[in-house]
């Protein structure tokens, strides 16, 4: 099964990545532009019975080590087969 | 008094803090390996500085995750005294032996400079042989040393002392200029609760040499020789 | 020997197919003889990597001959993967550099990062532990629209690797040219230390030793790196060579690092060599031909990171931080061990043997059977015609017409890019790992001292395109006599050089009458100075559509302290100091920042006395030694004034000077003309007295020219007077200002 999970800097969290990125986006003259934030991308392919089951070991992994929930979120989807 | 020195995997600072504490301050020093459980009879143990792990997914991420880091949250809780430098800082946060985490220094590039840190409570084991409000010179050289904490937690830490040093400019004044990093309320190291974990983002040991960065990190290694007494 | 079986997929071997690789079709017959048959696809690919100029130095090694590569103090010349000099106490300093130009304009981060990581392996692989690092740059103009993107790009990646490495980059020189406009040059210099009798080799020898891959595995990284991006011009098709740069992991490499010299202790290694361009064929070759004997190797037992890789890619990959063992007999256990500690891959994956050919066998059929002299010692060796180019018809073109006068002269020249402060590229580069650097970057030559005693290494790179444009002759030994004059300013006496010679396409003869001139140079220079050039590094090819490069031979000087207590520093110290300015010779404006910015052109360059020149170096040294000197400042990019108001930069706090000149002088050419070594000397009267008289004597003009003030005022003459405090902010904003601060 393979996990997608997306991390993302926490709301509220200095984004200085983000921000270096919107500037040159507007800087290249894309208008329109209201907000980057920058983040990780991981891909995991786990052995697991059942969607649920990956599931929950992502989170658990999420949980543990691929974020820190002082400043950062996530969000994971799920992919069988 | 015995000392320990951590070595995980892509640490850099670690030889430098053992020369430090070896053959500048006749110290003993042990070196303590990653996949260690002991600490060697340490009375106060060091995580260096360095790119442990390569700094991969986060800094200090992994490595707080070695079996030493095991026995070192032990030791602190039954009030041993740890010390964490830079990547160790980072390390203590990620194993919430520190309050906060430190991101991405506000302009994104890696600085290699040397800062005036002001003491910002000079009573604790990390800083009794400092006056309070002493200026230290002392090197920094990260990527990732911008101080963040939810903000009552700040507030709280604040009240209580437990920021130690603050970033200010060379005639001691808070200068947003000085902040080289863009830290929160200009913090560059902050103790635990129980003032017996310590971490800092600039490098005391490459400050111990006379004609090799100047002696003011002589302050931090002697003030916790003198608690060790 | 029969030809081995073409594998499945593979394309017939013909003369379309040999050409496309980049081999001549008399290298191409000459395979064939070689070998008495038709080569395989694997073979091909083989000889197209070892016979490229990057790897045989097919154009220059019959030139590199004659460099001086031998003295007292020489214990390893070239020949091995770096030279090493003996520096007393026991220690040897073990030194190269190398250069990754092709790849940095490709990819800059990578290609920068990739470049660090193979100098140092080059280092470690004699058994030193790298301690310092040099870089020099050269990209186009400041405005050209790539060169914020390359400059932001290559500085990342120097830091990015260098630090997480942790081997302190103290020094390097950067330089914005339109002439590098599209071929940037990143020459990467490293120095490493290990104790006399320790020096590893890569040396095969014992018939029947194993031979252990160890670090990485091999991945599609970087093929044909060497033939296709070091050994041709770039053209409109360069974007696509994108795929073929190599990725860099510095945590592996220092994991490698700890791992190799903890196994150089254990005497099991016998001969190691890293695995740089072409991979594995390269070291596996290199070490055999060294050796005198053969090699044979298994490809079904090299680590790889992705199923299905060909011999062909396995052979050519560029897979970074992976180093090739030959071990002695019964101890490969012993070794792996020590890399399964740090993590890393260690297999056993053939032998040493005596027939003296290179075999390798994939699938249990051999692929590839060549004689090992073929690949290396027997490589082509071409004498290419060398002719200089017809005179041009330049005359001086004096620059009245758009000179300003003195004042704004010198604020333009300490704005502009060349001269103004790096600030903003070293302080990404840790400069203090491990401990030892004593001058760190932002001065004439940095310094690093060796624990355990009183010695310090002083450590300089320098290059002068605009010089070696006019003369490459003359150009090349005022290179190397800037780089030891940079390092005899800091106290410390030359003792050795490493040299990255970068130049354009050596099919065309004058450019190879361009570099024959320019060894030459470094030549006479480097045996004025009693400084053997003990290692270096070869890069042609560094021109796109038919223009090339300016010739750029680039010079990195170790200098040795035997007190690093007594090294000088470049700033002003003491107010009321005396200030006198010591000379080989007079200034000129050839060939100068102030000559290229107001639109000055001078046809020659005028001689070079190399006796004076070293008798500088030595009365510095000897001066330094007498504790005589207060400061010393190499004058170079911008001339007299701008080293003069350098010197006042004090980091503590800024001093003034007030210099006073003869009347009747020409005033542009004596404060901003470069060319002749000149040290900006401040110290105690009694100092300066003593001083005199040994440059006097020495043959050497001494200029008393005035002196060190508290006030932070620069006043020179009568034409410039200047509050220190605002060229300062000049000089530091420069960079900073035109790259966007955010």
């Amino acid at each position: 099964m393979r996990v997608k999970v997306f991390v993302t800097p926490r709301q509220g969290i200095l984004d200085p990545q983000g921000r270096a990125v919107e500037h040159a986006l507007k800087s290249l003259g894309f208008d329109g532009v209201n907000g980057v934030h920058v983040g990780r991308y991981i891909v995991l392919d786990l052995q697991a019975a059942s969607a649920d089951e990956a599931r929950a070991a992502a989170r658990r992994m999420c949980d543990e080590l691929l974020a820190n929930p002082l400043i950062e979120d996530y969000r994971f989807e799920v992919e069988s087969g | 008094m015995k000392w320990g020195v951590v070595t995980f995997p892509g640490s850099l600072d670690d030889r430098d803090t053992l020369h430090a504490l070896r053959e500048v301050m006749g110290q003993e020093a042990v070196a303590l390996w990653h996949k260690d459980e002991s600490l060697g009879g340490a009375k106060c143990v060091v995580l260096p500085g360095g790119f442990s792990y390569g700094d991969y997914l986060r800094c200090g991420a992994i490595a707080r995750f070695s079996p030493i880091m095991r026995s070192i949250a032990q030791f602190a809780g039954d009030g041993g005294l740890v010390m964490g430098i830079c990547n160790g800082f980072q390390i203590l946060c990620e194993a919430h032996l520190l309050p906060g985490a430190l991101t991405r220094n506000r302009s994104l590039s890696f600085i290699c400079e040397r800062v005036t840190l002001r003491v910002e409570n000079s009573h604790t084991p990390f800083t009794r042989a400092a006056r309070q409000g002493e200026l230290l010179r002392l090197p920094i050289k990260h990527g990732e040393g911008l101080y963040v904490a939810p903000e009552d937690e700040l507030r709280q830490m604040e009240e209580r002392g437990q920021v130690l040093l603050r970033y200010v400019g060379a005639d001691g004044a808070l200068d947003e200029a000085a902040n080289p990093n863009g830290s929160t309320r200009a913090i560059a190291g902050v103790a635990n609760q129980r003032f017996n974990v310590f971490g800092l983002m600039p490098h005391p040991e490459h400050a111990t040499e006379p004609l090799l960065g100047g002696t003011d990190g002589l302050r931090i290694f002697q003030s916790i020789i003198e608690s060790a007494a | 020997m029969s030809r081995p079986p073409a594998l499945p997929g593979e394309p017939a071997v013909d003369d379309a197919l040999a050409a496309a690789h980049g081999l001549t079709r008399d290298e191409f017959a000459r395979i064939r003889s070689v070998l008495g048959r038709m080569p395989t696809y694997t073979e091909l690919g083989v000889f197209s990597v070892m016979w490229s100029e990057h790897c045989s130095y097919k154009s220059s090694r019959l030139h590199l001959k004659m460099m001086p590569a031998g003295g007292a103090r020489v214990a390893q010349g070239p020949g091995e993967n770096a030279g090493a000099i003996d520096v007393g106490d026991g220690w040897l300093a073990v030194f190269k550099i190398e250069s990754h130009n092709h790849p940095s304009f490709v990819e800059p981060y990578q290609g920068a990062a990739t470049g660090v990581g193979g100098i140092l392996r080059d280092i470690f692989t004699m058994g030193a532990r790298p301690v310092a690092s040099m870089d020099s740059l050269k990209f186009g103009s400041f405005d050209h629209p790539r060169t914020r993107y390359l400059l932001s790009g290559v500085v990342a990646g120097i830091g990015g690797y260098g630090n997480c490495v942790g081997v302190p980059t103290v020094a390097g020189e950067t330089t914005f040219d339109a002439a590098y406009n599209s071929n940037i040059l990143v020459n990467a210099f490293c120095l490493g230390l290990v104790r006399r009798g320790e020096l590893l080799s890569a040396r095969a020898s014992g018939v029947g030793n194993p031979v252990l891959y160890v670090g990485s595995a091999t991945g599609r990284d970087g093929i044909h790196g060497a033939s296709l991006l070091a050994s041709a011009e770039f053209d409109a098709t360069s974007e696509s060579k994108r795929p073929t740069v190599q990725v860099g992991d510095p945590f592996t490499e220092k994991l490698l690092i700890e791992a190799c010299l903890e196994a150089a202790t254990s005497g099991a290694i016998v001969a190691i060599q890293d695995m740089g361009a072409a991979g594995l064929t390269s070291s596996s070759s290199e070490m055999a031909a060294r050796g005198e004997l053969g090699i044979e190797l298994d490809l079904d037992r090299v680590p790889l990171r992705e199923p299905g890789l060909t011999p062909y890619e396995i052979l050519l990959s560029e897979s970074q931080e992976r180093m090739l063992i030959v071990a002695a007999r019964g101890r490969v256990g012993e070794l792996a061990a020590i890399f399964a500690k740090w993590d890393l891959h260690a297999v056993e994956i053939g032998r040493i043997t005596d027939d003296r050919r290179w075999r390798v066998r994939a699938g249990g059929k051999v692929v590839a059977d060549i004689p090992v002299a073929a690949l290396t010692d027997d490589a082509p060796l071409y004498d290419r015609p060398a002719t200089p180019p017809p005179k041009p018809a330049l005359a001086p073109r004096p620059a009245i017409a758009t000179a300003p006068d003195a004042r704004a002269a010198l604020r333009a020249l300490l704005g502009s890019p060349n001269v103004a402060s790096k600030r903003w590229i070293f302080r990404q580069y840790d400069s203090i790992v491990q401990g030892n650097t004593v001058v760190g970057p932002g001065s004439d030559a940095g310094l690093i001292r060796i624990k355990g005693t009183r010695r310090g290494l002083a450590l300089k790179v320098d290059s002068n395109p605009r010089a070696c444009a006019i003369d490459p002759y003359l150009g090349a030994v005022a290179t190397v006599c800037e780089a030891a004059i940079n390092v005899a300013a800091a106290g410390a006496r030359p003792v050795g050089i490493t040299n990255c010679l970068n130049y354009g396409n050596p099919e065309r003869p004058e450019i190879m009458w361009q570099f024959v001139r320019g060894v030459e140079g470094i030549r006479d220079a480097a045996l004025a100075f009693d400084a053997p050039v003990v290692s270096g590094n070869v890069s042609f090819y560094n021109e796109t559509e038919g223009r090339a490069i300016p010739p750029t031979p680039t010079i990195a000087m170790v200098g040795l302290l035997d007190d690093f207590h007594q090294h000088v520093g470049q700033f002003f110290s003491h107010p009321d100091d005396l200030v006198v300015i010591v000379r080989s010779g007079p200034p000129r404006l050839a060939a100068s920042e102030y000559a290229a910015l107001f639109g000055l052109q001078e046809p020659a360059l005028g001689p070079l006395d190399l006796a004076r020149e070293r008798a500088l170096a030595d009365g510095l040294v000897d001066a330094a030694q007498a504790g005589l000197i207060r400061s010393a400042h190499d004058v170079s990019d911008g001339g007299l004034a701008v080293a003069v108001a350098e010197a006042c930069f004090n980091p503590e706090g800024p001093l003034g000077a007030e210099l006073v000149f003869a009347p009747g002088i020409d005033t542009a050419c004596e404060l901003f003309g470069e060319g002749r070594s000149t040290v900006v000397i401040s110290a105690s009267p009694e100092g300066v007295a003593r001083l005199t008289e040994r440059f006097r004597r020495a043959g050497l003009e001494v200029i008393s020219a005035g002196r060190v003030t508290r006030a932070p005022r620069l006043r020179i003459g009568s034409t410039i007077d200047e509050d220190l405090v605002e060229l300062r902010e000049i000089y530091e904003r420069a960079l900073p200002g035109r790259i966007d601060e955010r």
